[in-house]
């Protein structure tokens, strides 16, 4: 795809409000439809169409994949974290309510730490799947 | 202070051990922590066992959101024991794959390996100890994802074929098992199993019981190598790393059958809605099949370690003939050779990838001899083919013993002479093992090998000298079945 | 209480039938997979169709509002979706071994393959 001008511009034009929306999901989750799941694939998405107009190396270049496999253990420790906070502020594992002084504001912190998780994680296999199906039996250089 | 949230922490340990390994990226660092977990996660399961029998049954609420409307955890004289069987077999797999797997696989990415086992680990455990329905279906999906990936990291390229069948079927049964709990919950609108087992006598219509255990007996039977679909269990296990091997033969297949018993006999209730659905001789039909087909298969094999599969499917058919009774004697025994079989199975295991490491495969024709160039591991299989059978000063006699009691008591002493005849078949499948390593020449020319790793070795030897002491002093495993078999058929109050 | 009453649970026995007698009839392996996931498509039926309530709304109190939907269904099968995507992955990751390993991801080749090779 590297001669065809219309989608490389589209794609360029494209892939910062597909992070952007990305973003909204991820934080309207509170209120509405959305949360980490959903953003973290957008992201995912948004980063798989750079790679499949520009070619895989670029993708890999953009995010590499040793950040990749940090993403996917990232976003568990940061959930287990979370859970282990709870511990540590005397609840049970996974308990918003003592994440701060109010337990409705402990909630939001919560759910909002825990959602990030979810996000890394789930945009980081994403993108290993992606990877690895991708850049499955051929050489690394060959698109660069 | 801490001890209150071993019933999390023993699930959270593994759990965040695995993207710990694949953080640091280093096989030696990856072994250390996951044997790390492994340990805290034994000590944890021994505390809660203790704090069981003293003080009865723990509840965890996770988030301190109540139940019925939060996920419980809950930990009981029966889970306790389990949870304890799988980190204990778990532990010493991880040391035991040291150098097996670093020879089996080898390669860059061994770290993965131990993450996975660490995933593997987390989800039997979950498992174990959640007291929700969907709860337990998302961590058998966690240890079953993570067995499939092992097992295709077998050496073989049958080790692909066999890991994609246990794909297919591990998730036919999984879909299976969410699909009863689903009705359960279209049928209550609770997925606490203690809230299931008040409501569920209560529900409008009687048949969805019926139609949920039906679908659930076959589901986790597909996970547990129930005898028509044990299928995937013999290439499963013959073809997976040695340390996958003997982890998933005293795992994941035991931790099935805990999941079974617990919706049996503390959601339906053996005097309860159980009374009125014919499963059980259903089960004790296939657990009799089970004992002489799958064990009558294994005497044809000609692989060590598919021998051994197969016996593992036969056995398991011991352990649901004692479900199958649903009497309390019945449940103890097969929770009690649960335990026995899982520490055996997996002895042997480890015995067979120690001499599939010396010798390059476990075929018989490699094994010619082997009872004169590997002694030590030769006479210790033979110890552990004996629990198989039942012999008298092993693992396997004292349950055996139990289970033809119970068989008795129950007024069926029909499977009291189904387990003795059935046994018969182990010795006929042991002895080709036997005829095999002490009476037939090593092949002309081939090298000499020696014992195994001392890691390998002597975790083997460990085990094996489990299986003795627990055949030699059977007490303490029956009294913890026992008060196992009582928390289960107690119901899950 | 009529046939077209339960027309939600008509489809999910639909779907898990056809997707089972796809996993068990192709020898292909990437249709056993497609078989396998609308199998498991039924299941997400099976929790979600029943918890909308006819005039419901999203749960979130508000004024006006007295019936609402059931969203712990949604939330479970969001979990069993993310299973079954990862099931998905992993099992297409094995198709491709596997055609690597033995050059057909076709059941009986495979299985003609390993009897050759014992």
């Amino acid at each position: 795809m590297r001669t065809d001008v219309i989608l490389r511009v589209v794609a360029k034009l494209l892939i910062p409000f597909a992070l952007m929306f990305a973003l909204y999901v991820q934080f309207h989750g509170d209120f509405g439809p959305g949360g980490g799941f959903q953003a973290g694939v957008i992201v995912a998405a948004a980063v798989i169409f750079y790679g499949v107009i520009y070619g895989l190396p670029a993708a890999r270049r953009a995010v590499p994949d040793r950040a990749v496999e940090l993403m996917v253990a990232a976003g568990v420790l940061l959930y287990a974290g979370v859970g282990v906070a709870g511990i540590l502020l005397g609840g049970n594992y996974l308990d918003y309510f003592v994440l701060a002084s109010d337990p409705v504001h402990g909630q939001h912190r919560g759910i909002f730490w825990v959602e990030a998780g979810v996000a890394i994680t789930v945009s980081g296999v994403m993108l290993k799947v992606f990877y690895l199906f991708a850049g499955r039996g051929r050489d690394p250089e060959d698109e660069a | 202070m801490l001890a209150e949230h071993f019933p999390a922490l023993l699930v959270v340990t593994p759990l965040v051990a695995a993207p710990l390994i694949v953080v640091v990226r280093s096989a030696r660092a990856g072994w250390a922590m996951a044997l790390a977990a492994c340990l805290a996660a034994v000590l944890m399961a021994a505390q809660l066992l203790a704090r069981v029998a003293a003080s009865g049954p723990v509840s965890y609420a996770i988030g301190s959101w109540p139940p019925p409307w939060g996920i419980e955890y809950r930990v009981d004289a029966a889970s306790a024991l389990v949870a304890l069987l799988v980190s204990a077999i778990g532990t010493a797999s991880v040391v035991y794959a040291r150098r097996s797997a670093a020879a089996e696989i080898g390669g860059e990415r061994l770290y993965l390996f131990y993450a996975l086992m660490m995933l593997c680990l987390a989800g039997l455990l979950g498992m174990v100890v959640t007291g929700d329905a969907f709860n337990l279906f998302v961590f058998l999906e966690i240890s079953s994802l993570s067995t499939y990936v092992l097992v295709a990291l077998g050496r073989d390229r049958r080790a692909l074929t066999a890991s994609f069948q246990y794909l297919i079927l591990g998730t036919v049964g999984a879909t299976f098992y969410v699909m009863g709990v689903g009705i359960l919950y279209l049928a209550t609108g609770t997925l606490n199993l203690a809230d299931l087992a008040v409501r569920l006598p209560q529900a409008a219509d009687p048949r969805a019981a019926t139609v949920a255990i039906a679908f659930i007996t076959a589901g986790l039977g597909l996970k547990l190598a129930m005898f028509p679909l044990h299928a995937w269990l013999p290439g499963a296990y013959a073809h997976a790393p040695s340390a996958v091997s003997a982890f998933l033969a005293g795992t994941a297949t035991k931790v099935a059958i805990y999941a079974l018993a617990r919706i049996w006999f503390s959601v339906y209730g053996a005097d309860a809605l159980l009374r009125d659905i014919p499963v059980a001789p259903v089960l004790a039909a296939l657990s009799v099949a089970a004992a002489f087909i799958a064990s009558g298969a294994a005497i044809v094999q000609d692989d060590l370690k598919r021998m051994l599969a197969y016996s593992s499917v036969g056995q398991v058919g011991y352990i649901t003939l004692g479900l199958s009774l649903a009497t309390e004697p019945g449940v103890a025994a097969a929770i009690a050779h649960v335990v026995n079989h899982g520490v055996t199975k997996s002895a042997l295991f480890m015995l067979a990838g120690a001499m599939a490491l010396r010798l390059g495969g476990t075929r018989f024709s490699d094994l010619a001899g082997v009872g004169r160039t590997m002694p030590v591991i030769t006479f210790a299989f033979v110890i552990g083919g004996l629990s198989l059978i039942g012999v008298p000063g092993t693992a396997g006699f004292v349950t055996k013993w139990a289970l033809a009691g119970a068989a008795i008591r129950a007024g069926q002493p029909v499977f009291a002479a189904v387990v003795l005849l059935s046994s018969l078949l182990a010795v006929a499948y042991i002895w080709r093992f036997v005829e095999c390593a002490y009476f037939r020449e090593p092949p002309a020319g081939a090298p000499a090998p020696g014992e195994a790793p001392a890691s390998m070795t002597g975790t083997a030897l460990a085990l094996t000298a489990a299986v003795v002491a627990m055949g030699l002093h059977g007490a303490p495993v029956l009294g913890a079945a026992g008060r196992a078999a009582a928390a289960l058929m107690g119901g899950a109050r | 209480m009529s046939v077209a009453g339960h027309f939600g649970y008509w489809a999910t026995v639909f779907l898990m039938m056809a997707g089972l007698f796809i996993v068990i009839s192709r020898g292909n392996l990437v249709k056993k997979l497609v078989g396998l996931s609308i199998f498991q498509s039924s299941v997400y039926l099976l929790y979600i169709v029943p918890g909308k309530l006819v005039g419901g709304t999203v749960p979130i109190v508000g004024e006006g509002f007295t019936v609402y939907s059931n969203p712990l269904p949604h939330v479970l099968i969001l979990t069993a979706i993310v299973v079954g995507v990862a099931t998905l992955a992993l099992g297409l990751a094995i198709v491709v071994r596997i055609r690597e390993a033995y050059g057909t991801i076709e059941e009986d080749d495979l299985l003609a393959a390993d009897a050759r090779a014992d």
